[in-house]
């Protein structure tokens, strides 16, 4: 079966930044896919070279077997994505702006289906706003729609909840899916990592514009193997037997790592052996926050960065 | 087709929204002009003879803010565009750069057209003005709002921002009109700014439009409709490669 996003060997330059360095990335149709990475990763500019808004420097691209520069029209045809940045026209209304935007695909009666989507995206009491007037929400909620009104195959989604709130991102993500259950390819990138964790099948790490890791979620959390075991002690000391287990410390906690469970046997038996009483214990399963830290080798995970931005 | 029908007509309702201040603006302006120059000037200047100073002028005001309106549609257009990001709308979808080429082309003749018409016909009120040929006429503001509006896409894409595009227009498009014979006819000049004029493409739309009214002009129609034709394929050819290429736009 053709891939969904077939990616070569693409390269990209800007002047002297080398902002991708030979990505290979093949997307699956019907996959619900997350790019991942920090900051400054390239996942943008992989996105942007996908769409066709910025050329690669080398190397080349196919969504659905069609090559984004010899083919453009075909590939765009499929594609749909909604950008990261707030952008809108303000000379237009939310209507008059999918009115447009269909136009360019080729598409003269759409007017059921811009009706369809306006109501999904809850834009109904807006859709004869001027686009200057919305929210910054609403303005998210219309560049969805503009990229869902050619019903296109494949679904791009550069940061779509980035600086939403709780509530609009749940129906976002709720929307998502379901477009996804309906067939289409869904590639996002996102800082929220409990998001890609929840809706995701497969995962791509980048740093600095290589693909450190490729794999389904479960592989990567599996791969990252063992649970932490989350304890409060009285008296407040770990056993000398325990310290070599030791992940972390947090405000009267100790967080040990284990490889299986039948190691927790052990710890307990220590416990008792130093007559340490055990006032709380909480085994957790990594996730993708950890195995995101132990690739990227990044001090700090995206969700703490979008937190702090 | 239907791809940049809609791309045309976003473009025109674009400027038509706005219609204060893209279209009755740029009249009364013109109008203005023709009031001052008019009486300070028609004692002193004499164009062609058997034609007073005053309606000489109209054809001549008619056609530059023909030619400055066109290069501010496409112009201005794709900088508010590229500025604020939304072009890449246009550049998502499957709109090919000829459609593109064209549709804001075209934007910029009817922009161009209505803006001279309201010219024209405003004047018409007051003064006579013959028109020999229609053809000629309407050949010369259609070349020249053409040539305008492809130069109006690549300053737009050219322009990072708003000052490099009002630098353009204060310090090119402006001077190149003023000079190009929309007050005076070149005859009247000395030998070396007669040379030099010839050098300036808008003198041939001023004078080829002229000759539509008033049937003399200082030089063949037929040669400014060749040089302009020539200039519009040059200029044409450079902004379809722009496009083509995703200069500036496509990074």
């Amino acid at each position: 079966m053709t891939p969904a996003i077939e990616v070569r060997r693409v390269h990209k330059r800007f002047g002297a930044l080398h902002a991708l360095d030979g990505v290979d990335l093949e997307i699956d149709t019907g996959e619900f896919f997350a790019l991942l990475g920090p900051n400054g990763a390239g996942k943008t500019t992989l996105i942007n070279i996908i769409a066709g808004l910025t050329l690669a420097s080398s190397g080349s691209v196919r969504v659905m077997g069609h090559d984004v520069m010899a083919d453009y029209r075909e590939a765009r045809r499929i594609l749909g994505v909604v950008p990261q940045e707030l952008v809108f026209d303000p000379f237009f209304t939310v209507r008059e702006t999918l009115v447009f935007q269909s136009g360019y695909y080729g598409l003269k009666k759409n007017g059921d289906w811009i009706d369809e989507i306006i109501h999904h995206l809850d834009l109904a009491d807006k859709a004869n706003t001027n686009m200057r007037s919305l929210s910054g929400g609403m303005k998210r909620r219309v560049l969805v729609a503009q990229a869902l009104v050619h019903k296109p195959p494949v679904v791009v989604l550069d940061e779509p909840t980035a600086g939403v709130d709780v509530e609009m991102r749940q129906g976002l993500w709720h929307f998502v899916k379901q477009l996804n259950r309906n067939g289409h390819t869904i590639v996002l990138t996102t800082h929220y990592l409990e998001e890609a964790e929840a809706l995701c099948n497969r995962v791509a790490m980048l740093k600095k514009g290589r693909i450190v890791a490729l794999d389904s979620i479960r592989n990567l959390i599996h791969g990252l193997s063992g649970s932490l075991v989350r304890l409060r002690l009285s008296p407040d000391t770990l056993p000398t037997a325990l310290q070599p287990l030791v992940s972390s410390c947090e405000e009267g906690y100790y967080i040990l790592a284990i490889r299986e469970y039948a190691q927790l046997e052990m710890v307990m038996m220590a416990l008792r052996v130093a007559q340490t009483q055990v006032l709380d214990l909480q085994v957790m399963q990594q996730g993708l926050e950890e195995v995101f830290v132990k690739i990227t080798g990044s001090t700090e995970s995206p969700r703490s960065i979008a937190a702090s931005a | 087709m239907t791809g940049f029908l809609t791309l045309l007509h976003k473009e025109l309702l674009r400027f038509w929204k706005v219609g204060f201040q893209t279209i009755f603006a740029p009249v009364l302006s013109s109008l203005l002009y023709l009031l001052i120059f008019s009486h300070a000037l028609s004692e002193h200047v004499h164009a062609y003879p058997g034609v007073t100073y005053t309606v000489f002028l109209i054809p001549g005001l008619v056609i530059m803010a023909m030619l400055q309106n066109a290069f501010a549609n496409s112009s201005s257009s794709l900088i508010q565009s590229t500025v604020s990001g939304n072009h890449i709308f246009m550049l998502l979808s499957p709109l090919s750069y000829q459609e593109i080429f064209t549709a804001y082309v075209l934007a910029s003749v009817v922009r161009g057209l209505v803006v001279g018409l309201g010219i024209y016909v405003v004047t018409l009120g007051f003064f006579e003005l013959p028109l020999y040929s229609f053809a000629w006429v309407f050949a010369f503001a259609l070349i020249g709002t053409a040539l305008l509006g492809a130069l109006g896409i690549i300053a737009g894409i050219w322009a990072e921002k708003f000052e490099q595009l009002a630098a353009l227009q204060n310090f090119i498009i402006l001077p190149l009109t003023f000079l190009s014979g929309v007050f005076y006819t070149i005859h009247s000049l000395p030998p070396f700014w007669q040379g030099l004029s010839h050098l300036n493409p808008f003198f041939y739309v001023i004078d080829g439009f002229r000759y539509g009214f008033f049937r003399t002009s200082d030089v063949s129609p037929y040669l400014s409709l060749g040089i302009l034709a020539a200039c519009f394929l040059a200029i044409a050819w450079w902004t379809l490669r722009i496009l083509k290429t995703g200069y500036k736009i496509r990074k």
